[in-house]
Protein backbone atom coordinates (compact mmCIF):
# COMPACT_ATOMS: atom_id res chain seq x y z
CA UNK A 1 0.00 0.00 0.00
CA UNK A 2 2.48 2.03 1.42
CA UNK A 3 6.20 1.45 0.30
CA UNK A 4 9.16 3.45 1.47
CA UNK A 5 12.18 2.05 -0.47
CA UNK A 6 15.99 3.07 0.13
CA UNK A 7 15.04 6.66 1.90
CA UNK A 8 17.85 9.01 2.74
CA UNK A 9 17.21 12.26 4.77
CA UNK A 10 20.05 14.46 6.22
CA UNK A 11 19.35 17.54 8.02
CA UNK A 12 22.01 20.63 7.85
CA UNK A 13 23.77 19.04 4.90
CA UNK A 14 27.52 19.60 4.88
CA UNK A 15 27.65 21.49 8.15
CA UNK A 16 29.27 20.27 11.70
CA UNK A 17 25.55 20.56 12.36
CA UNK A 18 24.65 17.68 9.85
CA UNK A 19 22.26 15.45 11.20
CA UNK A 20 21.20 11.79 9.15
CA UNK A 21 18.07 10.73 9.96
CA UNK A 22 17.19 7.92 7.51
CA UNK A 23 19.88 5.98 6.00
CA UNK A 24 18.52 3.57 3.08
CA UNK A 25 15.37 3.32 5.57
CA UNK A 26 12.97 0.81 4.02
CA UNK A 27 9.27 0.32 4.99
CA UNK A 28 6.40 -1.26 3.66
CA UNK A 29 2.70 -0.35 5.08
CA UNK A 30 -0.12 -2.92 4.40
CA UNK A 31 -3.33 -1.67 3.35
CA UNK A 32 -6.26 -1.44 5.67
CA UNK A 33 -4.06 -2.00 8.74
CA UNK A 34 -3.29 0.30 11.73
CA UNK A 35 0.52 0.59 12.32
CA UNK A 36 1.77 2.20 15.39
CA UNK A 37 4.90 3.87 14.94
CA UNK A 38 6.80 3.33 18.59
CA UNK A 39 10.38 5.45 19.41
CA UNK A 40 12.07 8.07 21.20
CA UNK A 41 12.35 11.57 20.81
CA UNK A 42 14.77 12.00 17.56
CA UNK A 43 14.17 8.53 16.46
CA UNK A 44 12.83 10.23 13.02
CA UNK A 45 8.77 9.35 13.02
CA UNK A 46 7.71 12.44 12.66
CA UNK A 47 10.44 13.11 10.02
CA UNK A 48 9.29 10.14 8.77
CA UNK A 49 5.54 11.79 8.87
CA UNK A 50 7.20 15.01 7.23
CA UNK A 51 8.56 13.30 4.57
CA UNK A 52 5.47 11.01 3.65
CA UNK A 53 2.92 14.14 4.15
CA UNK A 54 4.96 15.92 1.78
CA UNK A 55 6.14 19.00 4.28
CA UNK A 56 10.10 17.54 4.12
CA UNK A 57 11.86 16.41 0.71
CA UNK A 58 14.02 13.75 1.09
CA UNK A 59 17.51 13.25 -0.92
CA UNK A 60 17.26 9.80 -1.94
CA UNK A 61 14.48 7.40 -2.27
CA UNK A 62 10.95 6.78 -3.39
CA UNK A 63 7.32 7.31 -1.63
CA UNK A 64 4.96 4.53 -3.09
CA UNK A 65 1.25 5.18 -2.36
CA UNK A 66 -0.70 2.56 -4.29
CA UNK A 67 1.91 1.58 -6.83
CA UNK A 68 2.09 5.46 -7.63
CA UNK A 69 5.60 7.47 -6.77
CA UNK A 70 4.26 10.64 -5.38
CA UNK A 71 8.06 11.79 -4.85
CA UNK A 72 7.47 14.69 -6.90
CA UNK A 73 3.84 16.10 -5.15
CA UNK A 74 3.65 18.89 -3.27
CA UNK A 75 2.22 18.68 0.40
CA UNK A 76 -1.08 20.31 -0.73
CA UNK A 77 -1.30 17.54 -4.15
CA UNK A 78 -0.67 14.67 -1.54
CA UNK A 79 -3.91 15.85 0.36
CA UNK A 80 -6.14 13.92 -1.77
CA UNK A 81 -4.32 10.50 -0.71
CA UNK A 82 -3.82 11.17 2.93
CA UNK A 83 -5.12 12.59 5.70
CA UNK A 84 -3.19 13.79 9.01
CA UNK A 85 -4.08 14.47 12.61
CA UNK A 86 -1.68 16.35 14.59
CA UNK A 87 -0.28 16.83 18.06
CA UNK A 88 -1.33 20.40 18.27
CA UNK A 89 -5.71 20.28 18.19
CA UNK A 90 -5.17 23.33 16.56
CA UNK A 91 -3.24 22.60 13.36
CA UNK A 92 -5.92 20.62 11.93
CA UNK A 93 -9.33 23.37 12.08
CA UNK A 94 -9.39 27.15 11.55
CA UNK A 95 -9.97 28.08 14.89
CA UNK A 96 -12.07 31.93 13.87
CA UNK A 97 -14.31 29.82 11.71
CA UNK A 98 -17.53 28.04 13.51
CA UNK A 99 -17.82 24.11 13.14
CA UNK A 100 -20.33 24.10 10.66
CA UNK A 101 -17.47 26.38 8.49
CA UNK A 102 -14.81 23.72 9.33
CA UNK A 103 -16.73 21.12 8.26
CA UNK A 104 -18.08 22.31 5.14
CA UNK A 105 -14.33 23.11 4.31
CA UNK A 106 -13.18 19.61 4.58
CA UNK A 107 -16.08 18.70 2.74
CA UNK A 108 -14.75 20.20 -0.22
CA UNK A 109 -11.74 18.61 0.02
CA UNK A 110 -9.80 18.53 -2.89
CA UNK A 111 -12.07 19.98 -4.97
CA UNK A 112 -12.93 22.87 -6.93
CA UNK A 113 -12.93 25.98 -4.55
CA UNK A 114 -14.59 28.90 -6.66
CA UNK A 115 -17.36 31.51 -5.99
CA UNK A 116 -20.40 29.70 -4.83
CA UNK A 117 -21.13 30.39 -1.39
CA UNK A 118 -19.22 27.89 0.87
CA UNK A 119 -22.00 26.97 3.38
CA UNK A 120 -24.66 24.51 1.48
CA UNK A 121 -28.26 24.77 3.44
CA UNK A 122 -28.78 21.05 2.27
CA UNK A 123 -25.72 19.13 3.79
CA UNK A 124 -26.19 20.86 7.22
CA UNK A 125 -28.26 17.86 8.76
CA UNK A 126 -25.50 15.54 7.34
CA UNK A 127 -23.08 17.29 8.95
CA UNK A 128 -25.16 17.21 12.29
CA UNK A 129 -25.20 13.61 11.94
CA UNK A 130 -21.58 12.97 11.46
CA UNK A 131 -20.68 15.06 14.38
CA UNK A 132 -23.46 13.46 16.69
CA UNK A 133 -21.12 10.40 15.78
CA UNK A 134 -18.54 12.34 18.10
CA UNK A 135 -20.90 12.22 20.93
CA UNK A 136 -19.86 15.02 22.27
CA UNK A 137 -22.88 17.73 21.73
CA UNK A 138 -20.74 19.30 18.78
CA UNK A 139 -24.29 18.88 16.86
CA UNK A 140 -25.44 21.48 18.64
CA UNK A 141 -22.71 24.00 18.30
CA UNK A 142 -22.04 24.41 14.94
CA UNK A 143 -22.53 28.13 14.85
CA UNK A 144 -19.49 28.40 17.50
CA UNK A 145 -16.27 29.61 16.57
CA UNK A 146 -13.89 26.72 16.68
CA UNK A 147 -11.14 28.57 19.29
CA UNK A 148 -14.23 28.41 22.09
CA UNK A 149 -13.70 24.43 22.09
CA UNK A 150 -11.71 22.36 24.35
CA UNK A 151 -8.77 21.07 23.12
CA UNK A 152 -10.50 17.52 23.03
CA UNK A 153 -13.31 18.95 21.28
CA UNK A 154 -11.11 20.65 18.98
CA UNK A 155 -9.02 17.63 18.13
CA UNK A 156 -12.19 15.02 17.80
CA UNK A 157 -13.20 18.45 15.27
CA UNK A 158 -9.99 17.43 13.68
CA UNK A 159 -9.85 14.09 13.16
CA UNK A 160 -13.14 14.17 11.79
CA UNK A 161 -12.44 16.97 9.25
CA UNK A 162 -9.30 14.37 8.24
CA UNK A 163 -11.29 11.44 7.46
CA UNK A 164 -14.24 13.04 5.98
CA UNK A 165 -13.37 12.61 2.73
CA UNK A 166 -11.57 8.68 3.43
CA UNK A 167 -8.60 9.08 2.66
CA UNK A 168 -5.80 6.43 1.65
CA UNK A 169 -3.93 6.75 4.29
CA UNK A 170 -3.95 8.30 7.63
CA UNK A 171 -1.44 9.49 9.68
CA UNK A 172 -2.27 10.32 13.03
CA UNK A 173 1.22 12.04 15.10
CA UNK A 174 0.67 11.72 18.40
CA UNK A 175 -2.61 13.19 18.12
CA UNK A 176 -3.98 11.85 22.12
CA UNK A 177 -0.59 13.78 23.58
CA UNK A 178 -1.98 16.73 24.26
CA UNK A 179 -5.37 15.70 25.73
CA UNK A 180 -5.74 14.89 29.14
CA UNK A 181 -5.87 10.87 29.95
CA UNK A 182 -9.68 10.59 29.40
CA UNK A 183 -10.01 12.59 26.60
CA UNK A 184 -7.42 10.98 25.23
CA UNK A 185 -9.03 7.54 25.29
CA UNK A 186 -11.96 8.96 24.31
CA UNK A 187 -10.52 10.07 21.04
CA UNK A 188 -8.48 6.58 20.63
CA UNK A 189 -11.98 5.18 20.72
CA UNK A 190 -13.54 7.23 17.95
CA UNK A 191 -10.50 6.50 16.31
CA UNK A 192 -10.70 3.16 16.20
CA UNK A 193 -14.52 3.37 15.19
CA UNK A 194 -13.71 5.60 12.39
CA UNK A 195 -10.86 3.40 10.88
CA UNK A 196 -12.76 0.31 11.08
CA UNK A 197 -16.04 1.70 9.35
CA UNK A 198 -13.84 3.29 6.80
CA UNK A 199 -10.97 0.37 6.80
CA UNK A 200 -8.44 3.30 6.58
CA UNK A 201 -4.67 2.22 6.01
CA UNK A 202 -3.49 4.19 9.60
CA UNK A 203 0.10 4.81 11.08
CA UNK A 204 0.15 6.21 13.97
CA UNK A 205 3.25 7.91 15.99
CA UNK A 206 2.70 7.40 19.90
CA UNK A 207 4.48 6.92 22.93
CA UNK A 208 2.26 4.94 24.68
CA UNK A 209 2.87 1.58 24.26
CA UNK A 210 -0.51 0.55 25.82
CA UNK A 211 -2.02 2.51 23.03
CA UNK A 212 0.25 0.64 20.71
CA UNK A 213 -0.73 -2.42 22.20
CA UNK A 214 -4.29 -1.74 22.79
CA UNK A 215 -5.38 -0.04 19.24
CA UNK A 216 -2.97 -1.43 15.94
CA UNK A 217 -2.60 -4.63 14.17
CA UNK A 218 1.38 -4.14 13.49
CA UNK A 219 3.98 -2.44 15.66
CA UNK A 220 7.19 -0.52 14.45
CA UNK A 221 9.91 0.48 17.05
CA UNK A 222 12.43 3.26 15.37
CA UNK A 223 15.59 3.87 16.89
CA UNK A 224 17.91 6.23 14.93
CA UNK A 225 16.63 5.97 11.93
CA UNK A 226 15.99 1.77 11.75
CA UNK A 227 13.46 -0.31 12.10
CA UNK A 228 14.29 -2.01 15.53
CA UNK A 229 11.28 -4.29 15.55
CA UNK A 230 8.58 -4.96 13.44
CA UNK A 231 6.26 -7.21 14.89
CA UNK A 232 2.53 -8.71 14.93
CA UNK A 233 -0.06 -7.29 17.39
CA UNK A 234 -0.22 -10.90 19.34
CA UNK A 235 3.10 -11.83 19.07
CA UNK A 236 4.26 -9.65 21.83
CA UNK A 237 3.43 -9.07 25.54
CA UNK A 238 2.68 -5.63 26.64
CA UNK A 239 5.38 -6.39 29.15
CA UNK A 240 7.94 -7.33 26.60
CA UNK A 241 7.30 -4.55 24.51
CA UNK A 242 7.50 -2.29 27.35
CA UNK A 243 10.90 -3.88 28.45
CA UNK A 244 12.41 -3.30 24.34
CA UNK A 245 11.27 0.09 24.47
CA UNK A 246 13.15 1.04 27.46
CA UNK A 247 16.21 -1.13 27.02
CA UNK A 248 16.32 1.03 23.53
CA UNK A 249 15.60 4.54 24.61
CA UNK A 250 15.92 5.14 28.03
CA UNK A 251 18.82 5.49 30.53
CA UNK A 252 17.89 3.81 33.76
CA UNK A 253 18.03 6.70 35.64
CA UNK A 254 15.15 8.08 34.04
CA UNK A 255 11.02 7.21 34.64
CA UNK A 256 10.34 4.24 32.89
CA UNK A 257 7.37 3.67 29.94
CA UNK A 258 4.00 2.22 30.84
CA UNK B 1 -19.14 72.62 14.28
CA UNK B 2 -21.55 70.98 12.01
CA UNK B 3 -19.64 71.28 8.65
CA UNK B 4 -17.04 70.15 10.87
CA UNK B 5 -19.01 66.90 11.57
CA UNK B 6 -20.49 66.40 8.06
CA UNK B 7 -16.75 66.50 6.78
CA UNK B 8 -15.26 64.10 9.49
CA UNK B 9 -17.85 62.24 8.72
CA UNK B 10 -17.39 62.25 4.84
CA UNK B 11 -13.37 62.12 5.77
CA UNK B 12 -14.24 59.19 7.99
CA UNK B 13 -16.46 56.99 5.08
CA UNK B 14 -13.44 57.80 2.31
CA UNK B 15 -10.97 56.16 5.04
CA UNK B 16 -13.42 53.30 5.30
CA UNK B 17 -12.18 52.02 1.96
CA UNK B 18 -8.80 52.14 3.31
CA UNK B 19 -9.84 50.67 6.48
CA UNK B 20 -11.63 47.93 4.97
CA UNK B 21 -8.65 46.87 2.31
CA UNK B 22 -6.00 46.90 5.29
CA UNK B 23 -8.60 45.19 7.26
CA UNK B 24 -7.91 42.29 4.45
CA UNK B 25 -3.97 42.15 4.97
CA UNK B 26 -3.92 42.94 8.56
CA UNK B 27 -6.93 40.67 10.32
CA UNK B 28 -7.63 38.25 7.81
CA UNK B 29 -4.40 37.04 6.10
CA UNK B 30 -2.32 38.48 9.53
CA UNK B 31 0.00 40.08 6.79
CA UNK B 32 1.04 43.89 8.18
CA UNK B 33 1.47 45.02 4.92
CA UNK B 34 3.44 48.64 4.88
CA UNK B 35 2.84 48.85 1.13
CA UNK B 36 -0.22 50.93 1.66
CA UNK B 37 1.56 54.02 2.76
CA UNK B 38 2.43 54.01 -1.25
CA UNK B 39 -0.62 52.12 -2.64
CA UNK B 40 -2.72 55.58 -1.02
CA UNK B 41 -1.13 58.44 -2.78
CA UNK B 42 -0.60 55.81 -5.63
CA UNK B 43 -4.20 55.35 -6.54
CA UNK B 44 -4.65 59.53 -6.23
CA UNK B 45 -2.03 60.06 -8.60
CA UNK B 46 -3.47 57.33 -10.89
CA UNK B 47 -6.88 58.78 -10.99
CA UNK B 48 -4.85 62.72 -11.46
CA UNK B 49 -3.25 61.02 -14.48
CA UNK B 50 -6.57 59.80 -15.76
CA UNK B 51 -9.01 62.22 -15.16
CA UNK B 52 -6.17 64.69 -16.60
CA UNK B 53 -6.19 62.72 -19.62
CA UNK B 54 -9.87 63.81 -19.79
CA UNK B 55 -11.33 60.65 -18.96
CA UNK B 56 -14.87 60.17 -17.21
CA UNK B 57 -14.14 59.96 -13.39
CA UNK B 58 -15.59 57.39 -12.75
CA UNK B 59 -13.41 55.21 -14.79
CA UNK B 60 -10.55 57.25 -13.38
CA UNK B 61 -11.48 55.93 -10.19
CA UNK B 62 -12.00 52.43 -11.29
CA UNK B 63 -8.32 52.54 -13.07
CA UNK B 64 -7.09 53.31 -9.59
CA UNK B 65 -8.27 50.24 -7.50
CA UNK B 66 -7.02 48.09 -10.55
CA UNK B 67 -3.60 49.60 -10.90
CA UNK B 68 -3.26 49.75 -7.13
CA UNK B 69 -3.71 45.50 -7.30
CA UNK B 70 -0.72 45.55 -8.92
CA UNK B 71 0.71 46.68 -5.99
CA UNK B 72 -0.22 43.93 -4.13
CA UNK B 73 1.34 41.50 -6.94
CA UNK B 74 4.34 43.35 -5.79
CA UNK B 75 4.56 43.11 -2.04
CA UNK B 76 3.54 39.27 -3.22
CA UNK B 77 6.34 38.38 -5.66
CA UNK B 78 8.56 40.16 -3.15
CA UNK B 79 7.29 38.07 -0.08
CA UNK B 80 6.15 35.02 -1.53
CA UNK B 81 8.50 34.13 -4.62
CA UNK B 82 11.54 36.32 -3.18
CA UNK B 83 11.48 34.96 -0.08
CA UNK B 84 11.61 38.41 1.64
CA UNK B 85 10.22 39.34 5.31
CA UNK B 86 6.34 40.46 5.21
CA UNK B 87 7.31 43.23 6.77
CA UNK B 88 10.24 44.29 4.66
CA UNK B 89 8.28 43.63 1.50
CA UNK B 90 5.50 46.29 2.31
CA UNK B 91 8.42 48.53 3.11
CA UNK B 92 10.08 48.09 -0.16
CA UNK B 93 7.07 48.35 -1.96
CA UNK B 94 6.47 51.63 -0.48
CA UNK B 95 9.77 52.91 -1.47
CA UNK B 96 9.27 51.50 -5.18
CA UNK B 97 5.75 53.20 -5.06
CA UNK B 98 7.28 56.42 -4.10
CA UNK B 99 9.74 57.16 -6.87
CA UNK B 100 7.03 55.75 -8.93
CA UNK B 101 4.30 57.90 -7.88
CA UNK B 102 6.42 61.20 -8.70
CA UNK B 103 6.90 60.18 -12.21
CA UNK B 104 3.31 59.15 -12.79
CA UNK B 105 2.36 62.70 -13.69
CA UNK B 106 6.07 64.00 -13.64
CA UNK B 107 5.42 66.43 -10.65
CA UNK B 108 4.79 65.93 -6.62
CA UNK B 109 1.26 67.63 -6.27
CA UNK B 110 -1.76 67.48 -8.91
CA UNK B 111 -3.86 70.17 -8.64
CA UNK B 112 -7.51 68.89 -9.60
CA UNK B 113 -9.90 71.52 -8.71
CA UNK B 114 -10.23 72.86 -12.23
CA UNK B 115 -11.26 68.83 -13.57
CA UNK B 116 -14.73 67.26 -12.75
CA UNK B 117 -14.86 64.48 -10.31
CA UNK B 118 -17.22 61.63 -9.27
CA UNK B 119 -18.82 64.46 -6.45
CA UNK B 120 -20.13 66.68 -9.33
CA UNK B 121 -23.23 65.85 -9.62
CA UNK B 122 -24.64 64.37 -6.15
CA UNK B 123 -24.19 65.38 -2.45
CA UNK B 124 -20.62 64.32 -1.37
CA UNK B 125 -21.72 62.08 1.03
CA UNK B 126 -24.60 60.22 -0.61
CA UNK B 127 -21.76 59.32 -3.07
CA UNK B 128 -19.76 58.13 -0.62
CA UNK B 129 -22.43 56.53 1.75
CA UNK B 130 -23.01 54.53 -2.08
CA UNK B 131 -19.31 53.35 -2.41
CA UNK B 132 -18.95 51.94 0.48
CA UNK B 133 -21.70 50.50 0.85
CA UNK B 134 -21.22 48.45 -2.57
CA UNK B 135 -17.43 48.09 -0.94
CA UNK B 136 -18.82 46.60 2.13
CA UNK B 137 -21.71 43.88 0.47
CA UNK B 138 -19.45 42.95 -1.65
CA UNK B 139 -16.54 42.19 0.23
CA UNK B 140 -19.13 40.86 2.58
CA UNK B 141 -20.78 38.33 0.09
CA UNK B 142 -17.17 37.58 -1.13
CA UNK B 143 -16.10 36.23 2.34
CA UNK B 144 -19.18 33.63 2.66
CA UNK B 145 -17.83 32.21 -1.04
CA UNK B 146 -15.85 28.89 -1.60
CA UNK B 147 -12.61 31.07 -1.80
CA UNK B 148 -12.95 33.95 0.68
CA UNK B 149 -13.55 31.46 3.66
CA UNK B 150 -9.88 29.52 2.18
CA UNK B 151 -8.55 33.40 2.55
CA UNK B 152 -9.40 33.61 6.09
CA UNK B 153 -8.30 30.05 6.85
CA UNK B 154 -4.72 30.61 5.30
CA UNK B 155 -4.69 33.68 7.47
CA UNK B 156 -5.73 31.21 9.85
CA UNK B 157 -4.17 28.01 10.02
CA UNK B 158 -1.81 27.38 6.56
CA UNK B 159 -1.50 23.92 7.48
CA UNK B 160 -5.30 23.12 6.90
CA UNK B 161 -5.49 24.90 3.90
CA UNK B 162 -2.79 22.57 2.04
CA UNK B 163 -4.27 19.34 3.90
CA UNK B 164 -7.38 20.67 2.03
CA UNK B 165 -5.57 20.10 -1.18
CA UNK B 166 -5.03 23.81 -1.56
CA UNK B 167 -1.79 26.33 -2.36
CA UNK B 168 -1.49 29.33 0.12
CA UNK B 169 0.32 31.87 -1.97
CA UNK B 170 -3.39 32.03 -4.06
CA UNK B 171 -5.06 33.16 -1.40
CA UNK B 172 -2.36 35.59 -0.37
CA UNK B 173 -1.99 37.08 -3.93
CA UNK B 174 -5.75 37.42 -4.02
CA UNK B 175 -5.94 39.09 -0.45
CA UNK B 176 -2.90 41.34 -1.23
CA UNK B 177 -4.62 42.62 -4.26
CA UNK B 178 -7.93 43.08 -3.19
CA UNK B 179 -6.40 44.93 -0.04
CA UNK B 180 -4.26 47.14 -2.48
CA UNK B 181 -6.77 47.66 -4.48
CA UNK B 182 -9.24 48.72 -2.15
CA UNK B 183 -6.42 51.11 -0.42
CA UNK B 184 -5.66 52.45 -4.04
CA UNK B 185 -9.34 53.42 -4.94
CA UNK B 186 -9.65 55.35 -1.04
CA UNK B 187 -6.75 57.58 -2.17
CA UNK B 188 -8.09 58.34 -5.24
CA UNK B 189 -11.73 59.07 -3.20
CA UNK B 190 -9.35 61.08 -1.06
CA UNK B 191 -7.69 62.74 -4.05
CA UNK B 192 -11.31 63.72 -5.47
CA UNK B 193 -12.72 65.14 -1.68
CA UNK B 194 -9.35 67.12 -1.22
CA UNK B 195 -9.24 68.54 -4.72
CA UNK B 196 -5.72 67.47 -5.46
CA UNK B 197 -2.64 64.73 -5.37
CA UNK B 198 -0.03 65.11 -3.41
CA UNK B 199 2.99 62.72 -2.52
CA UNK B 200 2.65 63.17 1.02
CA UNK B 201 -0.48 62.35 1.87
CA UNK B 202 0.41 58.36 2.60
CA UNK B 203 2.56 59.21 5.31
CA UNK B 204 1.54 57.63 8.44
CA UNK B 205 -1.81 56.58 6.17
CA UNK B 206 -1.30 53.18 7.98
CA UNK B 207 -1.88 54.30 11.54
CA UNK B 208 -5.00 56.26 10.26
CA UNK B 209 -6.61 52.23 9.16
CA UNK B 210 -5.05 50.45 12.11
CA UNK B 211 -6.47 53.03 14.41
CA UNK B 212 -9.95 52.86 12.72
CA UNK B 213 -9.51 48.94 12.43
CA UNK B 214 -8.85 49.05 16.65
CA UNK B 215 -11.07 51.26 17.57
CA UNK B 216 -13.86 49.46 15.56
CA UNK B 217 -13.13 46.03 17.51
CA UNK B 218 -12.88 47.56 20.57
CA UNK B 219 -16.02 49.24 20.72
CA UNK B 220 -17.89 45.95 19.64
CA UNK B 221 -15.83 44.06 21.02
CA UNK B 222 -18.41 41.17 22.28
CA UNK B 223 -21.06 41.61 19.27
CA UNK B 224 -20.04 39.13 17.19
CA UNK B 225 -22.99 39.40 14.78
CA UNK B 226 -20.80 42.49 13.55
CA UNK B 227 -18.76 41.76 10.60
CA UNK B 228 -15.47 43.15 10.40
CA UNK B 229 -16.04 45.44 7.62
CA UNK B 230 -18.62 47.09 9.48
CA UNK B 231 -16.73 47.12 12.66
CA UNK B 232 -13.69 48.96 10.04
CA UNK B 233 -16.53 51.79 8.69
CA UNK B 234 -17.70 52.58 12.35
CA UNK B 235 -14.41 52.51 13.35
CA UNK B 236 -12.70 54.68 10.70
CA UNK B 237 -15.84 57.72 11.26
CA UNK B 238 -15.10 57.48 14.83
CA UNK B 239 -11.73 58.12 14.78
CA UNK B 240 -12.50 61.16 11.95
CA UNK B 241 -14.78 62.31 14.51
CA UNK B 242 -12.48 62.20 17.10
CA UNK B 243 -9.88 63.47 15.73
CA UNK B 244 -12.56 66.95 14.89
CA UNK B 245 -13.67 67.26 18.01
CA UNK B 246 -9.81 67.54 19.19
CA UNK B 247 -9.39 70.24 16.63
CA UNK B 248 -12.60 71.96 17.42
CA UNK B 249 -11.51 71.66 21.19
CA UNK B 250 -8.86 74.31 19.95
CA UNK B 251 -5.79 71.86 18.98
CA UNK B 252 -4.01 72.96 15.77
CA UNK B 253 -3.82 70.78 12.78
CA UNK B 254 -0.38 70.09 13.09
CA UNK B 255 -1.12 68.54 15.95
CA UNK B 256 -3.25 65.66 14.32
CA UNK B 257 -0.52 63.26 14.02
CA UNK B 258 -0.05 63.04 17.36
CA UNK B 259 -3.75 62.70 18.06
CA UNK B 260 -4.15 59.99 16.06
CA UNK B 261 -0.99 58.14 17.93
CA UNK B 262 -2.68 58.80 21.21
CA UNK B 263 -5.86 57.79 20.05
CA UNK B 264 -4.08 54.40 19.10
CA UNK B 265 -2.47 54.48 22.23
CA UNK B 266 -6.03 55.10 24.40
CA UNK B 267 -7.40 52.05 22.39
CA UNK B 268 -4.81 49.45 22.40
CA UNK B 269 -4.59 49.94 26.15
CA UNK B 270 -8.39 50.12 27.19
CA UNK B 271 -8.19 46.60 25.01
CA UNK B 272 -5.64 45.46 27.43
CA UNK B 273 -6.65 46.53 30.66
CA UNK B 274 -10.77 46.78 30.65
CA UNK B 275 -12.13 44.32 32.21
CA UNK B 276 -14.60 42.09 29.47
CA UNK B 277 -16.87 44.84 29.86
CA UNK B 278 -19.71 44.63 26.90
CA UNK B 279 -23.13 46.40 27.06
CA UNK B 280 -25.31 43.01 26.37
CA UNK B 281 -23.39 41.83 29.92
CA UNK B 282 -24.00 45.34 31.45
CA UNK B 283 -27.61 44.04 30.87
CA UNK B 284 -27.44 40.79 32.17
CA UNK B 285 -25.76 41.92 35.04
CA UNK B 286 -28.72 44.36 35.92
CA UNK B 287 -31.29 42.27 34.77
CA UNK B 288 -29.86 39.80 37.28
CA UNK B 289 -29.57 42.54 40.11
CA UNK B 290 -25.49 42.44 40.29
CA UNK B 291 -25.71 46.17 39.58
Amino acid sequence: MLNINNLFKNFNMGTENELIVFEDFNLNIIKGECTSILGANGCGKSTLFNIISGVLTQEKGDIILNDKNINQLKENERAQFIGRVHQNPSMGVSPSLTILENISLSDKKCQKFGLKRLINKNKIDDFRAVLKTLDLGLEDKLNTEVKFLSGGQRQSLSLLMATLKKPELLLLDEHTAALDPKTSRLIMEKTKELIKTHSITTMMISHNVRDAIKYSDRIIMLDKGNVVLDVRNGDITEKELVSIYNSKHFDSSLPEAV
Amino acid sequence: MNSLIQTAIEQGLVFSVLAIGVFITYKILDFADLSVEGTFPFGAFIFARFITLGINPLLSTLFAFSFGTLAGLITYTLNIKLKIKALLSGILTMTLLYSINLRINGKSNVGLFNYSSIFDNVEVIIVLVIIVAMVKILMDLFLKTEVGYLLIATGDNETLVKSLGENCDKYKLIGLMLSNGLVALSGALMAQFQGFADINMGTSIIVVALASIIIGDTVFKNSRKLRGTTRAIIGAVTYKFIGAVAIDLGLEPSDLKAISALIVIAFLSYNTFSPNISLKSFKKQKREGAL
